[in-house]
């Protein structure tokens, strides 16, 4: 499929963002996201299906998503197709953890 | 060229959203069993001891230093994988299917996944941001002599590149020249010297 992700190529990009002495994560969020991941695919869905999930996020969003932003959409669509959680409960838990706080 | 001018900009509150969906995802996948409350550190921590380019170095370190080895890393980097004391598991995510391109005097390889992240986690373990950024992704594809020389690589016109887009069927890695001055290190001594991205295509190695 010929969609955003397709990015070999494109011009305009600008400069490489390379960070001396990188942490692996960015933050706690990513590092959760990421192992989050990690430990549903292979056990409820193929780890092909994690990176068509974020190709299937709409054009404009996917690129102006953080790579993790992205990860965390697919986590998001996969485990509610796959009907682990559903939308609902997301926004509920959201909405409590806010009050929470 | 884009215009510097900043009139769109995602909201002040990008990285709280994502925060507090992680943290909602994390209660409601623990609350039902599917992760538990190890799980992010039990993941962390496997790429931290087990999955790392500290596999990467000692692979390339053994084919430095042992020309049968090096054949077999060439020819399947499985199999080779398969020969060192590596954690189980060294063929399962990420790394079905390995495969290292030689760098000579007249080729020099780079690896890029186009198409978003795909990377040898087993013997690399998780790459950089840049490699995962949509610049790196586009431009080392049209411009990859350009590229290199932004990250220090500076190759005589006469050597040629090759890019490799590592994919969810081969993941791709380098194989770096062997510095000279390295005649009389151990085997351990040379891996010392491997770094991530020399291992990507993106540096030379140096003593």
């Amino acid at each position: 499929m010929n969609g955003p992700h397709d990015m070999g190529g494109m011009h305009n990009m600008g400069p490489i963002p390379i960070e001396a002495d990188e942490p692996v994560f960015h933050s706690e969020w990513e590092a959760k996201v990421f192992a989050m991941s990690f430990a549903t695919f292979g056990n409820y869905f193929p780890v092909d299906e994690t990176r068509h999930a974020s190709e299937r996020m709409p054009p404009a969003q996917y690129l102006s998503a953080s790579y993790y932003e992205r990860w965390l959409y697919a986590l998001e669509l996969l485990i509610t197709e796959h009907q682990l959680v559903t939308q609902a409960e997301i926004e509920e838990r959201m909405a409590q953890l806010a009050q929470d706080r | 060229m884009p215009s510097n001018y900043p009139g769109f900009k995602h909201g002040a509150d990008r990285e709280a959203v994502s925060a507090a969906r992680v943290k909602a995802l994390e209660s409601l996948l623990i609350e039902k069993g599917i992760i538990t409350g190890n799980t992010v550190d039990s993941v962390l921590g496997h790429f931290e001891t087990k999955m790392g380019p500290f596999n990467g170095a000692k692979l390339v370190a053994r084919a430095w230093v042992d020309p049968d080895f090096k054949q077999l890393l060439l020819a399947d980097c499985n199999a080779a994988c398969e020969q060192m004391d590596f954690p189980a598991g060294m063929s399962g995510a990420e790394g079905e299917h390995m495969r290292i391109a030689e760098n000579t005097p007249e080729v020099h390889n780079v690896i890029v996944c186009t198409l978003c992240s795909c990377y040898p986690w087993p013997t690399l373990g998780l790459p950089p941001y840049w490699f995962k950024d949509p610049t790196f992704r586009a431009r080392v594809a049209r411009e990859p002599r350009v590229v290199l020389s932004e990250f220090g690589v500076e190759l005589d016109d006469s050597v040629e590149i090759r890019v490799w887009d590592t994919s969810a069927q081969i993941r791709w890695w380098v194989l770096p020249m062997r510095p000279a001055g390295t005649e009389n290190m151990s085997e351990a001594e040379l891996a010392a010297l491997l770094t991530p991205e020399a291992m990507m295509g993106v540096a030379q190695v140096s003593v």
